[in-house]
């Protein structure tokens, strides 16, 4: 299931739409992720505040979204170019892998909700693709 | 026994009164259809499914479509007894349909999209959750009876 030429040309489009609003796209994210996955609450035990729309976690849903758009610009080799954050995720923060395939939900669930009309059936599989590939390029160092 | 809060219920009950079956119904299946595609093996007799347009324009997947979303509606009626509700369908399932109960998730995944692009900001954090739970249940319910 990798990704087709067309497939980043359908991403990298969509990300020139959306890509404004990514600050807003992560937090709203985030938020969501915490609330209808508490579970996941359970790696955030050292912020003040949880709450959806709190400092800690717009500041957290910019950060994520940043590593969203570096992604596509190293669409081509995603492996290589997250090798620092898959560093990162595998030796600091420990982040069970099963955790993308949530938070990478409640991105799309957000993109629909703030752009139905760009995020078509067509842009949806792209981005999915693109999530999962993602994912994996940030777990390739836990083991 | 699942346990509904009054703010779950009260989501629930909104969300399938104002329910447009016939344009989500269709919008859902059609993008489970595109965005997973080996969902497609279900669908051999539905005709021409060769790319996203003629998915998207199938009046097979369109009906079938309202038909699955209808399908939810025992589950709207009957929130306390969703498992009992669903155990015909699950067998059904099982043993006629032979669907691998890990495609319900990826339904009512798409579904949830479908219905945020609708609904916008007022399918916010706590909707979601509470629209999550009612269909994780039917989505359980549904494989309950395999064997």
């Amino acid at each position: 299931m990798s990704l087709t030429a067309k497939d980043k040309d359908v991403v990298k489009a969509l990300w020139a739409k959306i890509s404004k609003s990514a600050d807003a796209i992560g937090a709203e994210a985030l938020s969501r992720m915490l609330s209808v996955y508490p579970q996941t609450k359970t790696y955030f035990s050292h912020w003040p505040d949880l709450s959806p729309g709190s400092a800690s976690v717009k500041a957290h849903g910019k950060r994520v979204m940043g590593g969203v758009a570096l992604g596509v610009s190293k669409i081509d080799d995603l492996t290589n170019g997250l090798l620092d954050l898959s560093e990162q995720h595998a030796f600091q923060l420990r982040v069970d892998p099963a955790n993308f395939k949530i938070l990478s939900h409640c991105i799309l669930v957000v993109i629909a909700t703030m752009f139905a009309k760009e995020f078509t059936p067509e842009a949806h599989v792209a981005l999915d693709k693109f999530l999962v590939a993602l994912s994996l390029a940030l777990a390739e160092k836990y083991r | 026994m699942v346990e509904w809060t009054d703010f779950e219920r009260a989501t629930i009950a909104d969300i399938f009164s104002k329910m447009e079956y016939e344009v989500i119904g269709p919008a859902a299946l059609s993008r489970c259809l595109v965005v997973y595609p080996w969902t497609q093996r279900y669908f051999g007799n539905f005709g021409n499914l060769y790319n996203a347009a003629a998915i998207i324009g199938n009046p097979m997947v369109a009906k079938h479509g309202t038909t699955i979303l209808h399908g939810l509606d025992r589950a709207v009626k009957n929130m306390d007894n969703i498992k009992s509700e669903y155990a015909e369908l699950s067998v059904l399932h099982s043993e006629k349909l032979h669907v691998d109960p890990d495609n319900f998730k990826l339904l009512s995944d798409c579904l949830t999209i479908v219905i945020s692009a609708k609904l916008g900001k007022e399918f916010n954090g706590e909707v979601q959750a509470a629209f999550q739970k009612f269909l994780a249940v039917v989505v359980n319910s549904l494989g309950r009876q395999y064997h």
